[in-house]
């Protein structure tokens, strides 16, 4: 029986200057480079494979696989670009990672980088995290003085340049797509696929998009082996991985367990919902991930078993609301954020998701009628699966949910003509006061 | 005329006639030349204007889009997509409140409130005294600490609205204010000329990790949980013969990160004037470290 809590990618954090090259090749950093130095490119894509790892930022798709799709023996520059854009409503995951250990990445990035064929690599970064962009900074400095980077890495003959890029504040540039146009200078908007990136992505070059936590999973694969890596998680969905439990729960953080963990396992080691109170609803993967309630807490937290029950894993950020929570209100807050990161490429998100805050709006306010419901539930249909990117499908998602779990709750509003919650309940520091 | 002859003079066409100080001109084209293509600079060359100039001026973008071979609307198109891109000047501090939803339940609104009434400003406004820009603004990635304040880019953790009313009293008194998960709180523009790739020298302030972050961790030490021993099997022979090999040449490279001040990839102007007057560098920003 694996432990509850595995903590791999997490292991070093608590270690004296845990973002430094010293603190990191204490615990044998880099040393997974050298191993996956020795072996071929192929071998290592092939080991990836083999330890089953899906990408960790959001869609679950086989890292190993993604990386085999990269053309062999082209002349073309081959590309690694890491998504660290980390900005999905709950999503806290990447940004912890990277402040405290940003050689994991790095060292993830050289081995991806080699196994790719790749000269040059990319991070892509949220411009609004300036700690975790000198982190970035600073390791990629360390690691070419160290002749981790650059050319002839440790005596192998291959040659990596790194480049730690800031966004600039936009939820869409973590759509894979929108990410190469913004870092190619332009508007960050999505790009027609196919041709998928692996054939023509960053300037128009093969290239690979992996999220931070993807990338840093493998380091240890190449230290401890594909069968090692597969021996935690579950069937289809292997490994170990950071879950994110925040809101209304007793010890909110970061939590490394294999895949599969359940929420009710989860909330028992990190002290339970907040005392005094319930459990009403929560986001198995971020706002974008169909909201589940209580029904749901023993639902395995893998891709097939989030799926199964309606909703998506998505990247595993455990937004927690209790009873004290209106979920109109939280519904119309990430609604009105949907249509403020809409791109405006295409139509039925630039409109829809305005018109959803409309009447959302209203509902929230106790006016409006119940038709409205019908209305939003028309609406979502109408943007579902007729837009362009997944931005959309994620607006929707919240909403279809709630009405489909707390629909009283809208009718509560419409019967007092106002919000029949207390906003003060739900917030910290009232927390801070029931407990003191 | 040779290759460097050319870039040499068209940039001193493109430089012609510019107000932006030289040395801004040279770090401009210095962002330039860091990409395949050199479109891919246009974000970090706004950043750098704004570190300059305070905000996105119409000069700035019709430097990038000589630069860059674009027309000015391009550029403009890009500049107003992003919102971290501001046509207004924006303050020494930009504290931004989140209030995304999980942070707005948990107390992120009532922050907002409470720092507008203080401040005396509306969303995306300034006091009057030029010190803070104050804006809402969205998930920052740190929920499990919220609710969540950022000045100037840095984590204000676990805020109330005291404690961000406090914060705030701080900045415009010119304290030192230190982030609860980073460094001490640089100027907006500093910041920004960090975000265009130019590093200052506080990577190593602050603590590794914060509570939220070692949550789980530091239940598994307690209750001695950890990952499946991996078997260290024959496979893993020759691999530390590479690794003993290698070690050789890396510890060297220790020493040349300890000793080299002019090795330092992107050096910013104040490290090679530490540099130059014999202070430390790299390994000397632990001295920051820990207090
Ligand atoms: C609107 C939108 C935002 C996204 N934001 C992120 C993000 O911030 N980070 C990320 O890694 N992936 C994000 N993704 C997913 C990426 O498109 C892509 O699937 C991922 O980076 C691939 O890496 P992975 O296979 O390692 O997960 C987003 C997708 C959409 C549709
Ligand atoms: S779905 Fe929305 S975000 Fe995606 S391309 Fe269309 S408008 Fe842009
Ligand atoms: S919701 Fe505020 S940091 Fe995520």
């Amino acid at each position: 029986m694996t432990d509850p809590l595995t903590p791999v990618l997490s292991d070093n954090w608590d270690t004296d200057r845990s973002w430094t090259l010293a603190a990191y090749e204490q615990l044998d950093g880099y040393g997974a480079l050298d191993k996956a130095l020795g072996q071929t490119q192929d071998d290592v894509i092939e080991l990836v494979k083999s330890s089953g790892l899906r990408g960790r930022g959001g869609a679950g798709f086989p890292a190993g696989m993604k990386w085999g799709f990269i053309p062999q023996g082209d002349d073309k520059p081959h590309y690694l670009v890491v998504n660290a854009d980390e900005s999905e409503p709950g999503t806290c995951k990447d940004i912890p990672l990277m402040m405290a250990s940003p050689h994991t990445l790095v060292e993830g990035v050289i081995i991806s980088a080699y196994a790719i064929r790749a000269n040059l690599a990319f991070i892509y970064v949220r411009g609004e995290v300036l700690h975790v962009v000198r982190r970035l900074q600073r390791a990629v400095q360390e690691a070419y003085l160290a002749g981790h980077l650059g050319k002839d890495i440790h005596g192998s003959g291959f040659d990596l340049d790194v480049i730690v890029h800031a966004g600039a504040g936009a939820y869409i540039c973590g759509e894979e797509t929108a990410l190469l146009d913004s870092l190619e200078g332009r508007r960050g908007q999505p790009r027609l696929r196919p041709p998928f990136p692996a054939v023509a992505g960053l300037y128009a070059c093969p290239t690979v998009i992996n999220n931070v936590e993807t990338i840093a999973s493998v380091p240890c694969i190449l230290a401890n082996g594909a069968d090692w890596f597969s021996s935690m998680g579950t069937d289809k969905s292997k490994g170990t991985t950071l879950y994110s439990l925040s809101g209304h729960v007793n010890r909110p953080g970061q939590y490394e367990a294999p895949l599969g963990i359940t929420l009710r396992q989860l909330l028992d080691v990190a002290g339970g919902v907040r005392h005094g109170h319930e459990l009403k609803f929560w986001t198995p993967g971020g706002s974008s991930t169909p909201l589940l309630t209580a029904e749901h807490l023993d639902v395995p937290l893998d891709y097939e078993g989030v799926g199964a029950a309606g909703s998506m894993l998505g990247t595993k950020a455990l937004q927690i609301f209790d009873e004290t929570t209106c979920v109109v209100r939280a519904v119309l807050r990430w609604t009105e954020f949907y249509k403020h990161e809409s791109c405006g490429k295409c139509t039925p998100c630039r409109e829809g998701t305005w018109w959803l805050a409309q009447t959302l709006t209203r509902l929230e306010q106790g006016q409006g009628t119940e038709a409205d419901l019908e209305t939003l539930v028309d609406l979502c249909d109408n943007i579902v699966g007729r837009s362009f990117c997944a931005l959309a499908d994620g607006a929707a998602a919240p909403i279809t949910s709630s009405i489909q779990f707390f629909r009283d709750e809208y009718l509560e509003h419409l019967r007092v003509g106002d919000c029949p919650f207390d906003r003060e309940a739900s917030t910290l520091f009232a927390m801070a006061g029931a407990s003191a | 005329m040779t290759d460097m002859e050319t870039t040499a003079a068209s940039r001193q066409q493109v430089d012609a006639g510019r107000e932006l100080p030289a040395a801004t001109l040279a770090e401009l084209h210095e962002i330039a030349a860091r990409y395949p293509d050199r479109r891919s600079a246009l974000l970090p060359m706004l950043h750098l204007l704004q570190s300059v100039q305070g905000r996105v001026t119409a000069e700035g973008i019709e430097t990038c889009a000589a630069m860059l071979d674009l027309s000015a609307a391009e550029v403009s198109g890009v500049a107003t997509f992003y919102t971290m891109y501001k046509r207004r000047p924006v303050g020494d501090y930009h504290v931004g409140v989140c209030t995304n939803t999980l942070c707005a339940v948990m107390g992120g609104d009532l922050i907002f409130e409470r720092l507008k009434g203080h401040l005396g400003v509306g969303n995306d406004e300034t006091t009057d005294d030029g010190k803070v820009t104050l804006e809402h603004i969205e998930c920052n990635a740190a929920c499990d600490y919220a609710p969540v304040m950022m000045v100037n880019w840095e984590f204000f953790d676990n805020q109330t609205p005291e404690s961000a009313a406090a914060v705030v009293d701080d900045l415009v008194a010119g304290n030192e204010v230190r982030a609860t998960r980073g460094a001490r709180v640089c100027t907006w523009r500093e910041a920004e000329r960090v975000l265009a790739g130019f590093p200052d020298d506080r990577a190593d302030e602050g603590p590794s990790a914060g509570p939220a972050s070692l949550a789980g961790l530091q239940l598994a030490r307690e209750r001695g949980w950890r990952a499946p021993q991996p078997d260290r099997g024959a496979a893993d022979g020759d691999a530390v013969a590479a690794d003993q090999a290698s070690k050789g040449v890396r510890e060297e490279s220790d020493v040349a990160v300890d000793a080299s001040p002019a090795g330092t990839r992107h050096q910013d102007k104040k490290r090679s004037r530490d540099a130059a007057a014999g202070t430390e560098t790299s390994n000397g920003s632990s001295k920051e470290a820990g207090t």
